[in-house]
């Protein structure tokens, strides 16, 4: 069922992880993930990797929805590791058939990249299982915001985001309801090849579209009707602090990015 | 002096072909504590005026003057937006966040309160509305009447002097239609905000202080519900909703029996027996 | 019997698993004209579902014409073309560039030949009263809200099925746009022998059209007989919150107060001459 996609993947604990500022866990995130692209060595990983892991223990996030979260990308990870294997070459030949070779160069440079990658996406899903969606919008907004000098639109984007995450439910439902209704009229939405499986959304497709320019008409003149003028002035109902565990989030992660550096 | 005074007002919309204007010579005055119910059918115009008094819209001719404060200059719109506030029909499509307390406090965060006075506020508000204990709930997962006394909360939370309801109840089942009628009278009676509720269900008049009827753009008849709620070939005419009880009342009397001029079930049993 | 249901329990597979029917059982006769009141969430919209298989029970069986629609998932588009199925503001389902092409989307499904097409559209929409050379080559979205339902509703009727089920359909609509959709119906129920399910929260509406209405409250049914047995419940349907129609509240308050007179009367002029000879009498 539509109704079923659940967005983002925030999953809410009492944890010293979640309770850290959404800012900090922004900046954290971004810190590690420039570290990640620092490392040379696989020393570095197996680092980041005990971090990585007393860090889930930390937010009480049950291992298991971690990996979940990795599957959509298994894919690409397996792409990765397949193209560095049969064409990066150097080093000794490890085996050979007519044209395809696997040099070690390959394999290792394979390995290298999949494990940057694997820690990458960790980094991420930990902020946003940690993370609501809404703290993370905020999040965005006031870490963009020294980047409204150069007209970057902070408050606004943060804006969109919030009514994107307000309307997604809204409008998955009333999917659910066209394509019921379609289908009361013969409509067909499961069988067929491609083009005609593409060709059968149209009924429902173009109702939604309809219906989501009316409720953006709508909403547009309820936000007017509610004095909002854009971001310059407005104030906020939920106020970020730092505290000082941030700050010691913060010089953990600055000695680990260094460390690793140097390993 | 009057809250609002609506003076002469017509409005065409520009991309409108139809020679008649959605609205001709209004003339209506408002005054601070009023529960005014502006009824009319499809087409009568009433949303068009409810727009004109939040500023959504200007009028071609005439004047609304809000508090002092003529609609027409733009120094004044935001302003006179935070004392008109207003409510829409469609429920879904009013609320701008996804929890109900961040919803609340849009208004708020657009007129530049503090944080600390925003909390209070949308606490007090929600109270008034009666969905206290809902600031964490995802508006998609209330009913119809919840929703729309979110709304409500949304803007009483920018402390108005006056409420503009659009037809708030008419995408409402008749348990949401209670709800919300009984939160739009607690806030007149009670807390005594300026109420100018539209509707085109005539049963939802009762309680007004003044109606309002309008048909084709025009406003047709104005009084006190009793009465209006006598004119029961005139309203059915223009397409209104009778309440069965005033027209039961209207046959009985055409049979020439005596009835008070009654405008409920109640009434109407205590007048004749 | 058109449609039994037996021992019906459906429980939402989403995150709050919500039980919509409990152990549902009913039978429905050809040309019988239901009404089904009750409160949102009572279970209404989920009940008539399954007569058109849009939803599958998680227990029970669902049998329309004989055959066990809860089971072979094959057949659902033959069960379709039986049971149609409008939904709450149908008009939001509209989607081609003209009205002939929208109400065509469901003959077309089927996999009718275009003349045949043709005279259904035609047919649907006289039924609609919406004139065929006047309108079939007009946006749907160019007219108003009362059109766009009726092109909707014509879109199911042009099915042609044998149950044509509404939910909620005058929601919104005007004096006008009500009693012309309570004629369509009557005309369907006794000239063109249709079998109707009402789903309405107008308890007036119910009471004038149905044969027999049904009451359901947390996903059983409560209450179900003819009009005349259902509303002479007045202590039970208020208990759930329900109204009766306003006239027959005002009759069973008169009643009380002392006045002989049937409280079995929907139409509002004979009921209001029933008060009179009361009145005359007292």
């Amino acid at each position: 069922m539509l109704k079923d996609i659940t967005i983002g993947q925030y999953i809410a604990r009492e944890s010293i992880i979640h309770s850290l500022d959404a800012r900090m866990k922004i900046i954290l995130t971004t810190i590690l993930i420039i570290a990640l692209f620092t490392i040379n060595t696989f020393n570095g990983f197996g680092i980041f990797s005990i971090f990585i892991l007393i860090v889930i223990l930390l937010s009480k996030i049950p291992f298991v929805k971690v990996i979940k979260g990795l599957k959509p990308i298994l894919f690409l990870i397996l792409l990765t590791l397949l193209i560095h294997v049969f064409l990066t070459k150097g080093g000794t030949v490890l085996w050979s058939w007519r044209f395809l070779s696997i040099e070690s160069e390959g394999v290792y440079t394979g390995f290298f990249m999949v494990s940057r990658i694997f820690i990458l996406i960790l980094f991420t899903s930990l902020l946003t299982l940690t993370t609501s969606p809404l703290q993370l919008t905020d999040g965005i907004e006031y870490v963009l915001s020294p980047l409204k000098r150069f007209g970057v639109p902070a408050a606004e984007l943060s804006m969109m985001m919030t009514i994107a995450l307000r309307f997604i439910p809204t409008l998955l439902e009333e999917a659910e309801k066209i394509m019921k209704a379609q289908q009361a009229r013969g409509a067909d939405f499961e069988s067929g090849n491609i083009i005609n499986r593409a060709k059968s959304l149209i009924p429902l497709l173009v109702p939604l579209f309809i219906s989501a320019f009316r409720r953006a008409d709508d909403l547009a003149l309820a936000m007017e009707s509610r004095c909002y003028r854009g971001g310059e002035g407005r104030t906020r109902l939920h106020q970020l602090e730092y505290r000082y565990y941030d700050f010691i989030a913060l010089s953990i992660v600055l000695v680990l990015a260094v460390t690793v550096y140097f390993f | 002096m009057s809250l609002i005074k609506i003076d002469g007002v017509d409005f065409s919309y520009q991309t409108d072909s139809s020679e008649r204007p959605a609205l001709q010579n209004i003339n209506l005055q408002i005054e601070a504590g009023d529960f005014a119910v502006i009824i009319g059918g499809n087409g009568s115009g009433k949303s068009t005026l409810a727009k004109l008094l939040n500023v959504l819209l200007v009028p071609t001719n005439g004047d609304i003057i809000v508090d002092g404060l003529n609609t027409k200059n733009p120094d004044n719109t935001w302003k006179v937006r935070q004392k008109v506030g207003m409510v829409f029909q469609n429920p879904d499509n009013q609320l701008v966040a996804s929890i109900v307390e961040d919803d609340v406090a849009f208004g708020p965060e657009n007129l530049g309160i503090p944080s600390d006075q925003i909390r209070q506020r949308v606490d007090n508000s929600l109270e008034m509305v009666g969905m206290a204990g809902f600031q964490k709930f995802a508006p998609h997962k209330l009913s119809g009447g919840q929703k729309q006394r979110v709304a409500i909360a949304g803007v009483i939370a920018m402390e108005p002097d006056c409420i503009v309801l659009d037809e708030p109840t008419a995408m409402l089942d008749p348990q949401g239609r209670k709800e919300v009628m009984e939160t739009i009278e607690y806030l007149n009676k009670e807390k005594g905000i300026t109420i100018v509720h539209i509707t085109h269900f005539m049963e939802e008049a009762v309680a007004a202080d003044k109606v309002i009827v309008m048909n084709q753009g025009e406003i047709i008849q104005q009084g006190k519900p009793r009465s209006i709620f006598r004119l029961v070939d005139k309203l059915k005419e223009v397409n209104l909703d009778i309440p069965v009880a005033v027209e039961v009342a209207e046959y009985l009397r055409k049979n020439d029996i005596a009835v008070d001029d009654i405008l409920t079930i109640d009434e109407l049993v205590n007048s004749i027996c | 019997m058109l449609i039994e249901v037996d021992n019906v329990t459906h429980i939402y597979n989403d995150e709050n698993n919500v039980t919509a029917l409990k152990d549902i059982n009913l039978d429905i006769d050809k040309g019988e004209f239901i009404g089904i009141v009750g409160h949102t969430g009572s279970g209404k919209s989920t009940l008539v579902q399954l007569f058109n298989g849009l939803i599958i029970p998680s227990s029970g069986t669902v049998k329309v014409n004989s055959k066990n629609i809860s089971s072979e998932k094959r057949n659902l588009k033959e069960t379709r073309r039986h049971v149609g199925l409008v939904f709450q503001y149908p008009e939001h389902q509209l989607f081609e560039e003209s009205v002939y092409k929208d109400i065509a989307f469901g003959p077309k499904n089927l996999g009718l030949d275009e003349a045949e097409i043709e005279n259904r559209v035609k047919e649907v929409m006289e039924l609609v009263g919406l004139g065929y050379s006047e309108f079939k080559d007009r946006s749907p979205f160019n007219l108003s809200g009362g059109q766009q339902r009726r092109v909707a509703i014509a879109g199911v009727l042009a099915l042609k099925p044998e149950v044509l089920v509404l939910d909620e359909p005058s929601a919104g609509l005007d004096p006008q746009g009500r009693k012309r959709l309570a004629d369509l119906l009557k005309y369907l129920y006794e000239k063109l022998d249709m079998t109707i399910i009402l789903i309405s929260h107008r308890m007036e509406e119910i009471a004038e059209l149905a044969s027999r209405v049904i009451v359901m409250h947390q996903g059983k049914i409560v209450l179900d007989g003819s009009p005349k047995e259902v509303f002479a419940n007045e202590k039970k349907l208020h208990k759930l919150a329900l109204d009766l129609p306003q006239i027959t509240e005002i009759l069973h308050r008169l009643k009380e107060k002392g006045l002989n007179l049937e409280t079995e009367i929907f139409s509002i002029s004979k009921a209001s001459d029933e008060i009179i000879k009361a009145l005359r009498s007292h």
